[in-house]
């Protein structure tokens, strides 16, 4: 009975009177010293790439929004939207074909998502280049009868830009056909009987239930996306597609002045590199809706990963 | 006398080679509360999911209402119902989970109008209103705008049920509505099915709530191994079980 009172008097479990103690955090040393020395080397080379006269400064000035910068400029953002929503649609059609219970439409996904990832995508798009080749005339018609509804030279339907959007927009629908069945994938089975349950159909369940669920997971790789879709529409000059950076090539094989027009290429790609990041966490805090409460719970783990605020 | 609410007749379910229910009979009169008890793995949960045909049955029948569920019978032959005639049988049983399958992204408004509007196309204004009463009848009336994550499971679990009510189902299953729950939230849930009996619902409820089972329900069903081994009144099944199972089994739950 006597060592209860002498266990109090410790000194390491009894409240210490007076004012609480101020916290100390640790120190980095080592940690401080590197971060240190690796923004001198930064500075270094910005320093160097900034003052060496190869730059000309005034030549990428010129060129930043010199008319063919520009309309090259807007050929890359077209090609990057449309073949992008080709992406997006055609990789949902197939993800949903993936993930169906019938063996045919999972196999004939496979076999799409198969094809055009293991080609690669210079050969695809050359091979869209030369459709001319391979099919003179396309038609449209009941094979195996006279019968034409319609009839076109291949090489005026399929222009150098139609061939780009189309290598690149199949090409995009294979991989997004990934990420979004990894998605869909990702929401609890509870949630689609929950809604069956209530009586929404397949359709209503996937649209209204599943897919903006699956959104939160489909959102990041999917702006990767579109950030890679961005930087391979500089692929289409092989087949002359009047992008961005087609034309500054064309610009500086005729004066030689390579550097600064690839200063120019820099700067445009990064700026719109930069606007799709802002697009992408506008699109991940929209989607992380009801999953970023301060609660725990199940959606704890999801509002830390996300590390959006509430919507 | 009145078509009953719910019949099965020799229902049976396989998984691959396992017989998971090995023909069941009962039947569940209007207005009449039944409960479910059984080990961990005799089919409870599978039992009830075959009722509103998120499981194909192998073989034996059920009604509800006096409808076939899931195919429509022409003569002898047994016609599969499209997924749109599913949905729409479906959404006369309601559905209660065991870990409640609210709809993360939207709040506790917009889970019980979202049925409402895209099945039975009510309007906006109509939807939330009834949805609000709802809701104040599961005691959540300022909880309407919270997301599920904000909320408690016992919450969480009453708005789930309130998203049930809301499609004005004529049955309702319970799947161990109280399990996932700390013990001081089951009696929020088990208030408000009380509530939902007194009214004159039709529940079947899978549980291991005895006391609840005692002082509810009309009928009590033990299952083991995919067959009912013992039914009746619950003075009868819980309080002087003639089976040798359901006295193990009633000696561990208690
Ligand atoms: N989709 C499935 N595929 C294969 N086996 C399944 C499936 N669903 C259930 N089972 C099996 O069927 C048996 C009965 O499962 P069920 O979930 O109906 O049991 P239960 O009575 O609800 O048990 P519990 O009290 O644990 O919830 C179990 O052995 C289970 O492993
Ligand atoms: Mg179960």
């Amino acid at each position: 009975m006597s060592t209860v009172p002498e266990l109090r008097t410790d000194p390491a479990s009894s409240p210490v009177p007076g004012p609480a103690p101020a916290i100390k955090p640790l120190r980095h040393p080592v940690r401080a010293a590197c971060g240190v020395l690796a923004l001198l080397c930064l500075a270094g080379v910005v320093w160097s790439v900034a003052k060496n006269p190869n730059l000309e400064w005034h030549t990428v000035g010129q060129y930043l929004f010199h008319e063919r910068t520009l309309s090259g400029l807007g050929v890359t953002l077209y090609l990057t939207v449309v073949c992008m929503l080709i992406a997006v649609v055609g990789g949902t059609v197939l993800a949903i074909m993936k993930l169906s219970d019938s063996f045919l439409l999972r196999t004939i996904a496979d076999g799409y998502i198969w094809l055009f990832r293991g080609v690669p995508l210079v050969v695809q798009l050359i091979f869209w280049g030369f459709l001319g080749a391979f099919y003179q005339r396309l038609t449209i018609g009941i094979p195996l009868t006279d019968v034409v509804f319609y009839s076109v030279e291949t090489n005026t339907l399929v222009t150098a830009t139609v061939a780009a959007v189309l290598a690149l927009g199949l090409n995009g629908v294979a991989y997004a056909a990934e990420i979004v069945r990894g998605g869909i994938a990702a929401v609890d089975a509870g949630q689609r009987e929950a809604a069956y349950a209530l009586g929404l159909t397949p359709a209503q369940t996937m649209r209204r239930i599943v897919l903006p669920q699956a959104m939160r997971v489909i959102v990041p790789p999917m702006g990767n996306e579109v950030i890679t879709m961005l930087k391979m529409t500089a692929l289409v000059s092989i087949i002359a597609g009047n992008d961005l950076m087609t034309n500054l090539q064309s610009i500086y094989s005729m004066n030689f002045k390579v550097i600064p027009l690839l200063m120019v290429a820099c700067v445009w790609y990064l700026a719109l590199t930069t606007a799709l990041t802002f697009g992408q966490r506008y699109l991940e805090r929209r989607f992380g809706r009801g999953t970023t409460a301060p609660r725990g719970g199940f959606g704890a783990r999801a509002a830390r990963t996300t590390g959006g605020e509430q919507a | 006398m009145s078509t009953p609410m719910l019949v099965a007749e020799g229902v049976r379910k396989n998984f691959g080679d396992s017989e998971v229910l090995r023909g069941i009979d009962l039947t569940v009169g209007r207005g009449e509360v039944m409960c479910l008890l059984g080990p961990s793995g005799s089919g409870k949960s599978t039992f009830l999911r075959c009722v509103n045909h998120l499981e194909r049955l192998d073989g034996g029948l059920l009604h509800v209402d006096g409808e076939l569920v899931g195919y429509r019978r022409d003569g002898e032959v047994l016609h599969e119902l499209r997924p749109r005639e599913v949905a729409s049988r479906r959404a006369h049983i309601g559905m209660v989970f065991q870990r409640f399958h609210l709809f993360p992204h939207m709040t506790a408004l917009e889970n019980v109008i979202e049925a409402p509007r895209r099945v039975r196309k009510q309007s906006g204004e109509a939807a939330s209103a009834r949805a609000r009463e709802l809701l104040a009848r599961v005691g959540l009336a300022d909880k309407a705008d919270a997301y599920p994550s904000q909320l408690s499971g016992g919450q969480q679990q009453r708005v789930a049920i309130a998203r049930s009510l809301a499609m004005e189902p004529k049955l309702m299953l319970f799947d161990e509505p109280t399990s996932a729950l700390d013990p001081e939230l089951v009696g929020e849930v088990l208030t408000v099915m009380r509530d939902l009996a007194a009214s004159g619902m039709t529940m079947v409820v899978v549980t291991h709530e005895i006391a609840f089972a005692r002082e509810v329900a009309d009928q009590v069903i033990f299952m083991d191994g995919g067959v009912v081994v013992e039914s009746g009144p619950p003075d009868e099944v819980l309080t002087r079980p003639r089976h040798e199972r359901t006295k193990s089994f009633l000696g561990k739950v208690i």
